[in-house]
């Protein structure tokens, strides 16, 4: 049955709106259960409610350092798509993009999924020659993906600066036009809500201190609210994975802690119904429905822990936008920040089981980690209730660096921060 | 931020580009080791704290610099030379190598 509705909203709306039930409960942690979620992040708590929902598996505690959905969830762009140029990737995130699109109804919760498309603008005939590349292998998997004239571009995206004066005049353009932007907060409150209601216990301000082992099985951890053991424990914890498993003694990973920020503009009318990436540089902008632009740019670009940036990325990302959107030279910045990246080797995801007994991980998403929410969680949920990975997820082991079947889609070589 | 350049002072972090881990250890370039060349290629220590990693001075002297800096709170905790000896040897030029 569903909770939001709109009778009830209207029959909350009549009672003083004092009847609404918390979203989710606050249970004290148990001593023990059959699954464990180290991470209550979106990954984490999508793959608490695929494991209830798809697996029955119920006896799940979700563990979170901080409050829900303060982590990169709440810290994104907000941006879902699928357009890559392998296989392996293009076939997860079409399967997530499927998933999106459903997953209001499912959740029976509004994230504001809006399938308003994302634009690649090349500027140079090269560029367009590689954009026709990837759409081209995007269409081969069934994607959508279309090349866009320099005229079409300026109908779709009345802002930009399309004259020949532009610092990187535009020479074409690649669309997705299923792609778009959803609410993130909403996303973890949704899931958050599915899973609480299916059993899952979502534990706040636990933070996880320590591993408990039996020779090398994972059979539980200890956190700042006790003991609690677990006959799987999952680690979903983005930009803390090199921290968490050095606590249960991984010293190395092939995981690099980065900075990434994110911007929002002062509200606008309707200005960008589309979501827009630059070619000669890292930068893409969208607009909420709140009406803030929401941009951001490169990686500040040396390892960090720290959910902050520094100037001089501000100052190139501001720079970028004014080289496609001149008039946004008087818009202000409402407000920025920073979000931890688990920038992988080969800029693609790993979620697998192990690397000990007993422990699943899930992590390297680099910085397009909220598009693939729905489809991680449903892979992480097989891979943990299975003990093997779901055919989506079976490319993305952790040792396919050591066996050479790395997923590079930028072709960028181990160098984390370049992807 | 500022990195303080042994040689011609502290300067903006804008003047420098980041050269990456510097706790790595290349093998020996006969070294037919898979292990210990995959760990060299892929694998990386990710410490939140102290860091030790090679910058390079690119808008100035051009010196590769052994940076040992705080990941938490960006603090720049020692700056020297990468050709010395004691720095991380990732950046560490070999003996006998021209200046």
């Amino acid at each position: 049955m569903a909770e939001y509705s709109a009778f009830s909203l209207l029959r909350n709306a009549l009672s003083g709106n004092r009847d609404w039930k918390p979203a989710w409960r606050k249970p004290s942690p148990k001593a023990s259960y059959d699954v464990v979620i180290i991470g209550g992040g979106g990954h984490g708590l999508s793959t608490a409610y695929y494991l209830a929902k798809e697996h029955g598996i119920t006896n799940v505690a979700v563990l979170e350092k901080g409050y829900l959905g303060s982590g990169n969830v709440g810290r994104n762009t907000t941006a879902v798509r699928s357009n890559y140029l392998l296989p392996q990737n293009t076939r997860f995130y079409e399967h997530s993009m499927k998933m999106w699109e459903n997953l209001s109804h499912e959740l029976n919760y509004n994230v504001m999924f809006s399938q308003r498309g994302v634009l690649n603008l090349a500027h140079t005939p090269g560029q367009l020659d590689d954009l026709a590349r990837k759409g081209n292998a995007m269409r081969h998997l069934g994607v959508d993906a279309e090349l866009m004239t320099p005229a079409q571009i300026g109908r779709r995206v009345p802002g930009l600066d399309m004259s020949q004066s532009a610092r990187f005049p535009v020479y074409g353009g690649l669309i997705q036009e299923s792609a778009g932007t959803a609410r993130h907060d909403a996303v973890a409150w949704g899931y958050a809500r599915g899973a609480d209601r299916r059993g899952v216990d979502i534990i706040e301000n636990c933070e996880v201190t320590g591993f408990l082992r039996d020779g090398d099985r994972v059979t539980g951890v200890t956190t700042s609210r006790g003991e609690i053991r677990a006959r799987k424990v999952a680690v979903a914890v983005a930009g803390s994975t090199g921290r968490v498993m050095q606590l249960a003694g991984i010293e190395r990973m092939p995981i690099e802690s980065h900075v990434l920020q994110a911007f929002v503009s002062e509200s606008l009318k309707p200005f960008l119904d589309t979501v827009v990436t630059f070619g000669m540089g890292h930068f893409y902008v969208g607009q909420s429905d709140k009406g803030g632009l929401i941009y951001g740019g490169d990686l500040d670009g040396y390892n960090s822990y720290a959910q902050r940036g520094s100037l001089p990325i501000v100052e190139e990302v501001m720079s970028e936008m004014l080289a496609l959107f001149p008039s946004l030279a008087t818009v202000r910045v409402l407000r920025s920040w920073g979000g931890v990246c688990d920038m992988s080797m080969d800029g693609s995801p790993i979620i697998t089981t192990g690397p000990l007994p007993g422990m699943y991980l899930n992590c390297g998403w680099c910085y397009g980690g909220f598009k693939a929410t729905p489809a991680s969680g449903f892979c992480f949920a097989h891979t943990i209730a299975r003990d093997a990975p779901h055919d989506l997820n079976a490319p993305f082991t952790l040792d396919r660096f050591s066996r050479g079947t790395v997923i590079d889609d930028k072709g960028q070589g181990p160098t984390p921060r370049m992807h | 931020m500022l990195i303080t350049c042994p040689y011609c002072g502290p300067r903006d972090v804008s003047e420098f580009a980041y050269q990456g881990d510097g706790n790595r250890n290349r093998p020996d370039p006969a070294s037919t080791d898979l292990v210990a060349w995959n760990a060299y290629v892929y694998d990386r220590l990710n410490p939140a704290g102290a860091h030790n990693e090679i910058w390079q001075h690119a808008g100035g002297c051009r010196a590769h610099l052994a940076v040992v800096r705080d990941t938490l709170t960006h603090e720049i905790l020692s700056v020297r030379f990468a050709r010395e000896k004691g720095a991380p040897a990732h950046g560490r030029r070999k003996s006998g190598a021209k200046a």
